[in-house]
């Protein structure tokens, strides 16, 4: 390495290195700013939203449960982007996938539980697939923007739940917009179970599934040929038609998998958590997946760590109402922050090292020739 | 001819928030932003509006808070995905779960108690009151005939026939050539997302401050999305825009309206209130392909 480039290395370090403070720096100001207004600590609330829930042994299952739809979103989200298809229907997917598996849970009564689980996961990735079907034939066939209805459909899908709640799947005994109790075989089964260590905790399957997913989901898009062809199609639609690409036929097929595991979270949330239908099984879970994937950089292992900080923040923040007299939507608050200020940090990082490669190409200069060439650029104007 | 009087009046009411959303989204997307922060703007603006309002006491003086919210929204925009190139989608998104996560939040510190807290809604204006149907359809609040009279004209003249909409259509079809003309995109794109920020921002507190004289949890309930849209089925063009919001609101009136007709009680009220997210997803699958999409749509604009 010539001194020259060694230095450029170094300064695009310290810029990168900027670039992360300033990001963290306008994270702590504004959620700092909201916890004082909340009349807490900021330093307290910080230690109770982050920290205090992985101190204590059953909040720190707590965190792995709460963080599973997390998961399943995030890793449907991630699919999606990564192939350029801008899937926002997680969401409804994801009410589809309980709907299908509320439905079989109230009729399987009697049935092993080896026979309903699996079917109920696979109706939940189908039902979840089916809803997004439609705005992905849209996009393949007519060319019409999916982030426009995969969002529309998010609220179709709130109101086919509370038509069944509100209709034939009314809890008869206490007459609640609520579906009735699935079956016994239909609830995923307790890890603490098999992994006596687990306590009292609530952790369940979904978990494991979830974590299958992701390893599943990374070890395709980065070990094989089909992850290499919806990361090109990402990349570069033109360029990958331009290489013998089916492009429509990989972002249909992506849009139907991205809807599988977001109606395989629904599964999860019904048969691991409420074991029935409600009008709140999911509290925006489709839209946190994005900021899941944001988070984790759209790679796997980054979904797996985001989604885990995600549980570790909901957890802090559901406590810190208790403790701290925090209200609990300031955790929303924290994690919109976050997401703007990563998202912004990468631009940004984007854009000085562009303008890095660029300027000597610019001026016709071999990249290490002239020192001056690297010298730090000027902001965007 | 009182049924249909009556939808009429409701779907003039039911189309200002959505008028003034499209409108605020046509500005920023005809400018090369897709903001898809339109439905926490809406939320925002529903929210600061009201709570302006409720502390003042003065309508008027939530609605200039709300405005202000939507251009600092808008700027925030603006700061992500013009001055530091961000993905707008994201961008977007993040905005809206921030400013509902802030909004939600405040509510929370302001109104803690359970006790609803109400205001006296903006008047209904009734100029042509005793002119039997005509006059029903009249009834409306000042911000709707502000929508309908002043708003969507105003808005079409700036952007077909003025300087500043020349420039703000040249930054989003061909930023390059607006900026060698001597146009500073940046600039320009800044004021666009203001403008259809504040926008945005008065469809919100319509419902706050006019129609329900309340804020509740989830009172945006999609229509960002539904005006992001309509934007694309009116083909960036305003006044197509607004028939888009026209038709929709008719659907949704009608569909509140058979709940209490009878013969009707048998439909369950979720299909009625689902059926114009399924009539906009069918109109711009009719419209089909070739949609004019902005020159720059979606693209970060970077001198080189």
């Amino acid at each position: 390495m010539t001194l020259e480039a060694r230095r450029a290395a170094e300064t695009r370090f310290g810029r990168t290195g900027a670039i992360v403070v300033g990001a963290v720096v306008a994270v702590l100001a504004v959620t700092g700013g909201a916890f004082a207004i909340a009349g807490a600590n900021p330093m307290d609330a910080y230690f109770a939203y982050f920290v205090a829930p992985l101190t204590r042994e059953f909040t720190l299952w707590e965190v792995l449960n709460v963080s599973t739809p997390l998961l399943f979103a995030g890793a449907a989200v991630a699919i999606a982007f990564r192939s350029g298809y801008w899937n926002i229907g997680v969401e409804g997917q994801l009410l589809m996938g309980a709907v299908a598996a509320a439905g079989i849970g109230q009729v399987v009564h009697g049935w092993p539980s080896i026979v309903v689980l699996p079917l109920m996961v696979a109706a939940g990735a189908l039902a979840g697939a089916a809803w997004a079907l439609v705005p992905a034939l849209l996009r393949v066939r007519l060319g019409i923007d999916e982030v426009v209805t995969t969002l529309l459909l998010n609220p179709v899908a709130l109101l086919v739940v509370e038509a069944l709640l509100h209709g034939p799947w009314t809890d008869p005994e206490t007459g609640f917009p609520e579906s009735p109790r699935i079956a016994e075989a239909a609830e995923f089964p307790k890890l603490a179970a098999f992994l006596p260590f687990l306590g009292k905790s609530r952790l369940h399957l979904g978990f494991i599934l979830a974590i299958v997913i992701i390893i599943a989901a990374w070890w395709v898009l980065s070990r094989t040929s089909t992850g290499l062809r919806v990361r090109a199609v990402g990349l570069s639609p033109h360029g990958a038609r331009f290489a013998g690409i089916k492009v429509e036929r990989t972002l249909l097929r992506v849009a139907l998998i991205s809807g599988a595991v977001a109606g395989i979270a629904g599964v999860s949330e019904v048969a691991g958590i409420q074991f029935r239908l409600t009008a709140g099984i999911s509290p925006g879970f489709g839209y946190t997946g994005i900021v899941v994937a944001m988070l984790g950089g759209l790679t796997m292992p980054g979904v797996l760590l985001a989604g885990l900080l995600l549980g570790d923040l909901s957890v802090g923040a559901s406590s810190a109402v208790r403790s701290l007299q925090i209200p609990s939507q300031l955790g929303a608050v924290v994690e919109g922050t976050l997401l703007l200020a990563v998202i912004g940090a990468l631009a940004l990082r984007r854009a000085r090292s562009r303008q890095e490669d660029e300027r000597p190409a610019d001026e016709g200069e071999p990249p290490p020739a002239e020192p001056k060439s690297m010298a730090p650029a000027e902001g965007p104007p | 001819m009182n049924f249909i009087a009556d939808i009429l009046a409701a779907t003039f009411r039911n189309a200002t928030p959505l008028v003034y959303g499209t409108v605020g989204e046509t500005y920023a997307e005809r400018s090369g932003v897709l903001n898809l922060g339109i439905e926490g703007t809406m939320y925002a603006g529903a929210f600061f509006g009201f709570a302006a309002a409720y502390q003042t006491g003065n309508a008027l003086l939530g609605l200039a808070v709300a405005i202000l919210v939507g251009i600092v929204a808008g700027g925030l925009m603006g700061l992500l995905t013009v001055t530091l190139g961000a993905n707008q989608h994201v961008s977007g998104l993040g905005l809206t779960i921030g400013l509902i996560g802030i909004s939600e939040f405040a509510n929370r510190l302001i109104f803690s108690g359970d006790t609803l807290a109400r205001i006296e809604p903006m008047p209904l204006w009734d100029p042509l009151a005793g002119l039997g149907d005509i006059g029903t359809v009249a009834n409306q609040y000042g911000l709707t005939y502000l929508a309908f009279l002043v708003v969507v004209p105003v808005a079409w003249w700036v952007l077909a026939r003025t300087p500043l909409g020349l420039s703000i259509r040249a930054v989003g079809e061909n930023p390059e050539a607006a900026d060698v003309a001597g146009i500073s995109v940046f600039r320009i794109r800044y004021v666009a997302l203001m403008i259809g920020g504040a926008l945005m921002a008065v469809g919100g507190a319509f419902i706050t401050l006019s129609m329900l004289g309340t804020f509740t949890l989830d009172i945006i309930a999609g229509r960002g999305w539904v005006c992001i849209a309509l934007v694309i089925f009116g083909r960036w063009r305003i006044f197509r825009g607004v028939l888009g919001a026209l038709v929709f609101a008719a659907v949704f009136s009608l569909g509140l309206r058979l709940r209490i007709t009878p013969g009707f009680e048998s439909v369950p009220n979720e299909l009625m209130l689902a059926l114009p997210y399924v009539v906009v997803i069918a109109a711009l699958a009719l419209s089909g392909r070739n949609v004019p999409y902005p020159g720059a749509y979606l693209k970060a604009y970077r001198r080189t």
